[in-house]
């Protein structure tokens, strides 16, 4: 399924395809998709996993670019 | 500006004052070391906070990092000056890069300004004000002139004229009446209009396009994966030839000072960043993608620009792309009566009758028929019509009625559906029928080959002879007729073979039943997007608006995307070889190193805010 979040201050391109990369990592994403221009986060996941990924994706957010929120 | 990025500039400002007067006015070096470290700490505390976290993240590679790094290395040098510059240009150059990307954000949502705040709906016949996600499908809108249709439906009570600019960049107003469908994201501009809502506002037009807009980006371009991967490599190679520019050169050159390498090495640092090239290359794409639909063409991805600019081939559909898709009366040739004589007869004679070409020749004639006058009609299966019509006999259809009923007619007539019509067992002439070829389609065609398209070809369904003669008017350069719609996809294979290594193949068709075709070719266009969900879900690129040659213009949106991209890269990247080299000398200094980091960066984003405002020219 496919779920899109909102984030803010995502202030730097480089970071955002950091982030990217970070996400794509995690168990159970089939592909993420950070948009530093409309300031999204594309998730297509597992079925089922949603709650457990969105718990992982807001951690590695937090090492990765710890400025940016994402709105959950 | 947001609030953070006036915090930023706040800081800058204090920072700049504290250090002026350790520039200008003279004081003992201590004094001045105070005032260069508190400047240095006010605008540089948070990224060296920043670098320490990341560090322990175990991101090394970090540009917080690199930057306390190069501007800490400076001070310990004894180089003041140059380590708070460093730190103060980088923040002048971050502040500028945020403001620039959210102005050129706010830009492109404003220019797709198509999203409706709310819609009035009628509910136990009291108007109220809802969010238009809330409106249920059959549920009556009201839109006044000046505002938004929310959502997509059918007219069902008065009628207006539609500003559709913003969804097919066109200018002309519509007119709708009651009856008619109409579509979200238009602005209704003189009538109060009632709407029987169709779609729910996620299935409509609306969301469907800034859906679109907004995930093109996801898709991307050969150049954008290019220069990620890049940065990946990037910054990794340039920290480790400062770590070998600053230990190995003073082990065999003992002349030369420990510091000045450290300096040279600390240079090599400041424009490790690869953020330049990061950031201006999406931002092109999605200005060109922007600056494509406010031309009224979507563009569902950075790739399919990237594509476009390097068409090769451009195939067309005939019917319902180059062609109006519709029968029309296109020529009358009477034979002893005038022109509209000719038609009103034949008019008269197929008043009764329901068939296509019956219809065309009813529009054409375009005054109401005095039903009185018909005292007869009989529809002859295969061969037209026979009628009574005031004082005379009609008979009006194709040549086997006129072998039939012994009139002799001309043998020589041009390509299309002719209507032969005898008056009493008289010859009086034909008319004939044809598909309307756009208007448009010509300069199309002439527009592809001024943009440098090689080869133009059109694929039809219809006659040999039919398809011929449009591809023969139009200039183009090859036809292929009487195609079944999987002789289309093999024709579009045969073609694919035949393309350069480099050049690709555009498949414009009316996104009806060329799915097929859409999808095995490089990049497929659909036209008339505007309210034909299947041509929006089956094309890579949807032209909104009817008109073919609208691709013309559309492979130069895609080419200035992509040489605005280039040009981006060349110049980053020219500028930080350069300055490597330079700074691997000791030629360039801390300065330049900033100039090639964040200069190079306001530059390039400067450069690719230049594909939003595009204009096409005519």
């Amino acid at each position: 399924m496919k779920k899109v979040f909102k984030v803010e201050d995502l202030d730097c391109a480089h970071c955002a395809a950091k982030l990217e990369d970070a996400l794509n990592h995690v168990s159970g994403v089939n592909k993420a998709t950070v948009n530093f221009l409309s300031q999204k986060i594309t998730l297509d996941v597992e079925d089922g996993k949603l709650d457990d990924i969105v718990k992982a994706m807001v951690s590695t957010a937090k090492k990765i670019e710890p400025d940016c929120t994402i709105l959950v | 500006m947001t609030e953070k990025q006036k915090k930023q500039l706040c800081k800058i400002l204090v920072a700049a004052i504290i250090c002026i007067p350790a520039i200008i006015i003279s004081m003992p070096e201590w004094a001045k070391l105070i005032l260069y470290l508190i400047g240095y700490l006010v605008v540089g505390l948070e990224i060296l906070k920043k670098a320490v976290k990341n560090i322990k993240n175990g991101q090394v590679f970090d540009e917080n990092f690199l930057m306390s790094i190069a501007t800490i290395g400076a001070f310990l040098l004894g180089e003041y000056l140059e380590g708070i510059a460093v730190m103060l240009f980088y923040q002048i150059g971050e502040l500028f890069q945020s403001y620039a990307v959210n102005q050129s954000r706010k830009s492109i949502s404003d220019l797709m300004d198509i999203r409706p705040d709310s819609a009035v709906v009628l509910r136990d016949s009291q108007e109220e004000v809802v969010d238009p996600e809330e409106v249920m499908v059959g549920e009556i809108i009201v839109v006044r002139p000046g505002e938004k249709v929310p959502l997509d439906g059918i007219v069902i009570e008065g009628s207006s004229t539609l500003d559709t600019a913003a969804l097919t960049g066109e200018s002309v107003p519509r007119t709708v009446v009651s009856g008619e469908t109409i579509i979200s994201g238009c602005i209704n501009l003189t009538g109060i209009l009632k709407i029987r809502v169709e779609k729910e506002f996620e299935e409509s037009t609306v969301a469907k396009i800034l859906d679109l807009v907004e995930n093109a980006s996801s898709q991307k371009a050969k150049v954008e994966n290019f220069i990620t991967r890049f940065a990946r490599y990037y910054t990794p190679v340039v920290v480790m030839a400062a770590a070998v520019l600053a230990v190995i050169p003073p082990l065999f050159l003992p002349n030369y000072p420990f510091a000045d390498w450290i300096y040279r090495a600390l240079t090599f640092l400041v424009i490790s960043c690869p953020c330049a090239l990061v950031i201006s290359i999406p931002l092109s794409f999605f200005g060109g993608i922007g600056a494509a639909s406010k031309y009224g063409v979507l563009v569902k991805g950075s790739n399919y620009l990237e594509l476009l600019s390097n068409a090769e081939f451009a195939v067309f559909d005939k019917t319902g792309t180059l062609t109006e898709g519709s029968f029309r009366v296109s020529e009358i040739v009477p034979e002893g009566m005038k022109q509209e004589d000719l038609l009103g007869i034949a008019a008269y004679a197929e008043a009764y009758s329901n068939h296509p070409i019956s219809q065309s020749i009813l529009e054409a004639y375009g005054r109401p028929i005095d039903k009185e006058q018909i005292h007869e009609m009989n529809e002859i299966v295969g061969r037209g019509v026979w009628a009574n019509v005031g004082e005379i006999e009609v008979y009006a259809g194709n040549a086997k009625l006129m072998q039939d009923i012994g009139v002799v007619y001309p043998k020589e007539v041009p390509v299309g559906t002719i209507v032969h019509i005898a008056v009493d067992h008289v010859y009086a002439g034909y008319l004939l029928i044809a598909d309307i070829i756009k208007s448009d389609a010509k300069k199309a065609i002439e527009d592809l080959k001024k943009v440098g398209v090689k080869k133009t070809v059109m694929l039809t369904g219809d006659t040999d002879a039919i398809g011929r003669k449009v591809a023969e008017k139009l200039n183009m350069d090859e036809v292929y007729t009487q195609l079944l719609p999987a002789d289309k996809v093999a024709r579009i294979e045969s073609l694919l073979e035949r393309k350069s290594q480099n050049g690709y193949l555009v498949f414009v068709g009316d996104g009806i039943n060329d799915a097929p075709v859409l999808a095995r070719a490089d990049v497929g266009v659909a036209m008339g997007g505007l309210g034909c969900d299947a041509a929006i879900e089956a094309a890579d690129v949807v032209i909104m608006t009817d008109e073919p040659s609208k691709l013309a213009g559309m492979i130069k949106i895609a080419r200035k995307t992509v040489k605005i991209c280039r040009q981006n890269i060349v110049f980053a990247l020219g500028v930080k070889a350069v300055i490597l080299v330079l700074g691997a000398f000791g030629i360039a200094d801390m300065w330049a190193a900033v100039f090639g980091d964040v200069g190079v960066a306001v530059l390039a984003i400067l450069n690719s805010m230049r594909t939003l405002y595009m204009k096409n020219k005519e």
